[in-house]
């Protein structure tokens, strides 16, 4: 570009710092939509990692109907379910629900538990002090467990939600755990 | 006439001798030459683009599965978007701003003409891989041209690789093309060329080029995001690894709508060069034309999520969205009542450009009555995903975007090669596209609204009378298109009646003022002086 | 200049012979939208109409005066042009007025969408399932769940049979709802992005794989009511539409009840048959039969594939080689393909017939024979 001008330089720089900036910037959507999503509740996502609990006050005048769903995504041999379909608790309330796994193959696999909320808004209302969704569950062959789930609802959740369910999908992540670890191996 | 330019056209044949043959439009660094490879590269993807869609409307003809598989089918309708809009829409309108802008500002040449020839000749290579990927095995993209993840991810073949290789080069053309564009209108206008008398079209190609560097960034991101998760193992869309597929669509829309109006902003600056010619009239309102523009361009930054209202939003978001998206008809409105009030108590003639002109207001204004009305949400969960809104695109973008960039080659082309055209072949061109272009799109809106959903290459049998008529539109709108194909071959050889240096009795602005036809290869060496 | 005259005064004809014939199909409602069975469909389709009514208004001011324009300041009726070019009052009145117009249309809109997402708690909630290219559907209030996929016929869609009445548009199992109760759809998927469409009840959700959505309805009148997939989902994404059957609360009840007895039974059922072995002509027989049913639309009737989109079971290393993986496969499908987990859609017997089928047809003579029981061991693990 020898026959550019120095202020046509000066200009061309500034644009290209403007696309490498926007490049940028569509790699920082990716966290800022988790943030977009966690102020909004945008798609149901809950928080991926433990909540404390906070001695809030109960909400004794009015309950809460959570619903739960679990299951297996394609690939996934693992049964998962819980007993329990429904509970109803009181905003601020702690419950714990009991979910179960069993890995009837003849292989050892680690499963990720995806969590999605219905409708929205309420994922940011849900606090889970703990869950098995916060980490990859490894199952040896035949293995089977008791996962419980402990969780209270804020009580600043909207008054028109009154009913709202929590699905669980367990992914089998066993190859891209192995690669994790085997990348985590390299990096030391 | 110019003695400016005669002085230039002399200077050009002592001193430069451009390469002939095929070096010469190798190696070509002028900006007419290289807007002409473009014009011509967007036709025949224009061309290519349209034999899929036959291929489309032959198998939706009739109900059943009659001439291609429904994996094909779906390759047709990704591929032909994607040329459309990237090979055909945009080109077209990069050729035209090579060979205006300079013209109407008062420039020799576009201000970076090196890195323009680069932007212009990878350009054919990303389509020579997008379209070489049909014939692998597997057969090429198929997922739409939105690429939705995890269709075009986790479930789609290996030649999506190719896919986000080709998208890359379009994308880094279109950049390069963008910022020689911005550079060329920063720097290059003559002396008294200021910013609020610019001509229209090249304000539009302005604010469009910024759009452009803005956005097609984000394009590039999010193709590469595609490119990792599908092949080294990243999560940005997979739920499994704590990504999102919705979060596909988020960044793909913050992209795709602000390219919705770079399809259709430089369409406004032709139209509104076109209206006062023919009009003999000054254009109405062109500081609020600038203004809208600029609103348009700014608004629309901010509605992408109304291409996503079905995917489960906060009734808040929804509201946002959707109030966002009406806003926009109010600056696009101001547009179509400037070009009425233009038009009104002047001294109208009816030439084809104008003709093309007037079918775009009209039409164009059909499109976005349907799209006030996608923006509705309640509504649009009725209309998303139907022939509804495909409908709403094809009337923005062909009877839109498409019909401005003839109007525009019609409207320069006697500049251009320094002969008239064939008025004959350009008016039955101009009615048979307006008839059956009109066959084609219109009955989509009432199969939509009836229940079929877009993309399927077979339906139910109560959409099947429509569905022959538009197929048999869209027949006759592919076939008015070979018109316009001997049309321009008769005016690349030169053929015709020569014209005045104005050609168009009420056209205004430097390229016909100062400059003879045909506009020689070298022009504007020396500033012009502008009033 | 005549000609181009009368070709304008041709295109003027057709611009406005356009909407007089979009007016003429408005009113006999058949290629309009559908007013539906619900209130908040009914609501939309209002909606509509006012949306329709206000862009045609406005068309027909705005066209009219450019029609007029066009007719009578022609320079061929000796037209001067005027030379004004700005006028502050028209240009902030065409600002202001369409923002009004667009205040009168969002108070309506706004309505209705708060209305449509009423999280309130419903009576009846189904969980809506997508998957490559059928529609799963499970009640989360009682014990019953199935698959419901096209029931048309390839041969209709392949032109050698005549096409029914309700051609592309009808499931083996459809969705079935009580009429004047709150019903919810909770929608995902598990693999790519579908979308659930009912046209009738005005409700159309996506279907995001690992997420959930919802969508409710309240339908007021039994029937039929039939829609189709409108996310683009692959290859036969035109090919799993939705059928809903609403039935009063009464009906409705009695059919819930029958359907649990008759899965609880099947299961039984199925348990008991595992001690049974079939014989090959059984196995072939059944299995071919769900092959055609379940597998062919990708792996094709031929076993043949779509070579790079679709591998082929004829010769496959997968199919003739070790029995466990395959049970595995077809048990519990396998993560980033389309290869779906049957075990969660065939009996025990089919999964086993279609395994063995797999293993000796299209010239793959392994001679090998899968039992209900090697299946149900190694679904279980016993």
């Amino acid at each position: 570009m020898a026959e550019t001008t120095p202020s046509n330089g000066k200009l061309v720089i500034k644009l290209v710092g403007i696309v490498i900036g926007m490049f940028g910037f569509g790699f920082a959507l990716v966290p800022l939509y988790d943030v977009f999503c966690e102020v909004t509740g945008i798609n149901g996502k809950t928080r991926d990692t433990a909540s404390s609990y906070e001695a809030v006050i109960v909400d004794e005048s009015r309950l809460v109907t959570v619903e739960f769903i679990t299951r297996t995504n394609t690939g996934m041999p693992w049964e998962f379910g819980t007993e329990t379909r429904r509970v109803k608790v009181h905003p601020g309330e702690v419950a714990q629900v009991d979910f179960y796994a069993k890995n009837p193959t003849i292989r050892n696999i680690i499963g990720q538990a995806v969590p999605s909320v219905s409708p929205g808004e309420a994922a940011t209302y849900l606090n889970k002090t703990e869950c098995f969704c916060f980490n990859n569950q490894p199952l040896a062959a035949g293995e089977e467990v008791i996962m419980p789930m402990i969780f209270y609802v804020d009580p600043q959740l909207p008054k028109d939600i009154t009913f709202f369910t929590l699905q669980y999908t367990f992914y089998d992540v066993t190859e891209a755990a192995a690669t994790t670890v085997a990348m985590n191996r390299i990096g030391e | 006439m110019s003695t400016v330019a005669e002085h230039s056209h002399d200077d050009h044949d002592h001193h430069h001798h451009a390469p002939s043959g095929i070096k010469r439009w190798l190696y070509t660094t002028n900006h007419k030459d290289i807007g002409t490879l473009y014009l011509w590269f967007a036709f025949i993807m224009f061309l290519t683009g349209g034999a899929m869609a036959m291929v489309i409307r032959a198998e939706l003809f009739q109900p059943g599965l009659q001439i291609v598989d429904p994996n094909f089918f779906n390759q047709m309708t990704t591929v032909h978007g994607l040329i459309m809009v990237f090979g055909a829409v945009m080109p077209a309108f990069t050729g035209l701003a090579n060979w205006l802008v300079p013209m109407m500002i008062g420039a020799p040449d576009m201000a970076l003409p090196r890195m323009n020839n680069w932007s212009f000749w990878i350009l054919p290579f990303a389509f020579l891989i997008l379209l070489s990927s049909l014939f692998l095995e597997g057969g090429g993209p198929n997922f739409g041209w939105t690429f939705y993840a995890p269709l075009s991810t986790t479930y789609s073949n290996d030649s999506t690789a190719l896919f986000v290789f080709s998208v890359h080069i379009m994308g880094i053309s279109s950049i390069m093309g963008a910022i020689n564009v911005i550079v060329t209108i920063f720097n290059m206008r003559a002396p008294g060329m200021n910013w609020m008398k610019m001509p229209l079209f090249v304000w539009t190609w302005l604010i469009t080029a910024f759009l452009l560097i803005a956005v097609m960034p984000v394009l590039a991101g999010v193709v590469t995001m595609l490119l990792t998760d599908k092949f080294f193992g990243t999560s940005f869309f997979d739920a499994a690894g704590g990504g999102d597929p919705v979060l596909f669509q988020h960044v793909f829309w913050f992209f795709g709508h602000p390219e919705v109006y770079i399809m259709i902003l430089p369409a406004f600056g032709i139209i509104s060069q076109i209206v006062p010619t023919f009009s003999r009239k000054p254009l109405f309102g062109y500081a609020s034309m600038v203004y809208a523009t600029a609103s348009i361009a700014l608004l629309s930054f901010v509605v992408w999520a109304h291409h996503m209202f079905t995917t489960g939003m906060p009734v808040a978001t929804e509201l946002f969205f959707m109030f966002a998206t009406m806003l926009i008809s109010v600056p696009t409105g101001v547009k179509v009542f400037n070009w009425v009030a233009t038009m009104w108590r002047g001294s109208i003639t009816f030439e084809i450009p104008m003709m093309f002109a007037i079918a775009f207001i009209v039409l164009f204004t059909l499109g976005g009555f349907s799209g006030l009305m996608l923006a509705i949400t309640p509504v649009d969960f009725q209309y998303h995903d139907t022939y509804f809104v495909v409908a709403h695109f094809h009337y923005v973008l062909v009877t839109g975007a498409i019909f401005s960039i003839m109007a525009a080659v019609y409207y320069w082309l006697p500049k251009w090669t320094g002969k008239m055209f064939d008025i004959t072949l350009a008016k039955w061109h101009f009615w048979c596209s307006l008839i059956s272009v009109n066959l084609l799109f219109f009955p989509m809106h009432f199969v939509g609204l009836a229940g079929m959903p877009r993309r399927i290459p077979d339906y139910a049998l109560q959409f099947a009378d429509f569905n022959k008529w538009i197929s048999i539109g869209g027949f006759a709108f592919g076939l008015s298109q070979l018109i316009f194909l001997a049309l321009l071959i008769k005016a690349c050889k030169k053929e015709g009646e020569p014209v005045s240096d104005r050609v168009w009795e009420g056209a205004e602005g430097l390229e016909w003022e100062q400059l003879p036809s045909p506009a020689p290869y070298h022009t504007f060496e020396t500033p012009p002086v502008v009033k | 200049m005549s000609k181009i005259v009368s070709g304008a005064t041709k295109l003027l004809s057709i611009l406005v012979a356009v909407p007089a014939f979009a007016d003429a199909e408005v009113g006999e409602l058949e290629w309009n939208l559908r007013k539906g069975v619900t209130n908040i469909s009914s609501d939309v389709y209002d909606l509509h109409m006012l949306m329709f009514w206000i862009c045609t208004a406005i068309g027909v001011v705005v066209f009219a005066v450019m029609f007029y324009s066009m007719f009578f300041h022609r320079k061929s009726r000796g037209a001067k042009a005027a030379n004004f070019h700005e006028s502050v009052k028209v240009e902030v009145a065409w600002t202001v007025v369409p923002f009004l117009i667009l205040i009168g249309m969002a108070i309506p809109a706004a309505n209705t969408l708060i209305a449509m997402e009423d999280v309130s708690e419903p009576d009846v909630t189904v969980l809506v399932t997508g998957s490559q290219w059928k529609w799963h559907y499970k009640y989360m209030d009682n014990d019953v769940e199935y698959y419901s996929l096209l029931a048309t016929q390839q041969e209709q869609i392949n032109n050698k049979f005549d096409k029914g009445e309700n051609y592309l548009l009808e499931v083996d199992r459809p969705l079935v709802i009580p009429t004047g109760k709150k019903v919810r759809f909770l929608v995902t998927s598990d693999d790519v992005i579908h979308s659930w469409w009912v046209p009738d009840f005005a409700v159309k959700k996506d279907a995001n794989p690992g997420f959930i959505n919802e969508a409710w309805t309240r339908v007021n009148e039994p029937g039929i009511y039939r829609g189709q997939c409108a996310e683009l989902c692959g290859k036969d994404h035109g090919f799993m539409p939705v059928v809903v059957i609403a039935k009063e609360p009464a009906e409705y009840d009695a059919w819930i009840s029958e359907q649990e007895e008759i899965q609880r039974k099947a299961k039984e059922e199925e348990q008991k048959l595992l001690a049974l072995n079939m014989s090959m002509e059984e196995l072939m027989e059944v299995g071919e039969k769900v092959y055609l049913a379940s597998c062919a639309a990708c792996h094709m009737p031929t076993g043949q594939g779509l070579p790079g989109v679709f591998p082929a079971l004829k010769g496959s290393e997968m199919v003739t080689q070790d029995i466990p993986a395959h049970i595995d496969i077809v048990l519990n499908g396998k993560t980033g393909t389309a290869m779906q987990a049957f075990g969660k859609q065939l009996s025990l017997r089919d999964i086993a017939a279609v395994i063995t089928y797999e293993r000796n047809a299209w010239g793959n003579n392994t001679g090998d024979m899968v039992q209900a029981k090697d299946v149900n061991a190694a679904l279980t693990g016993n």
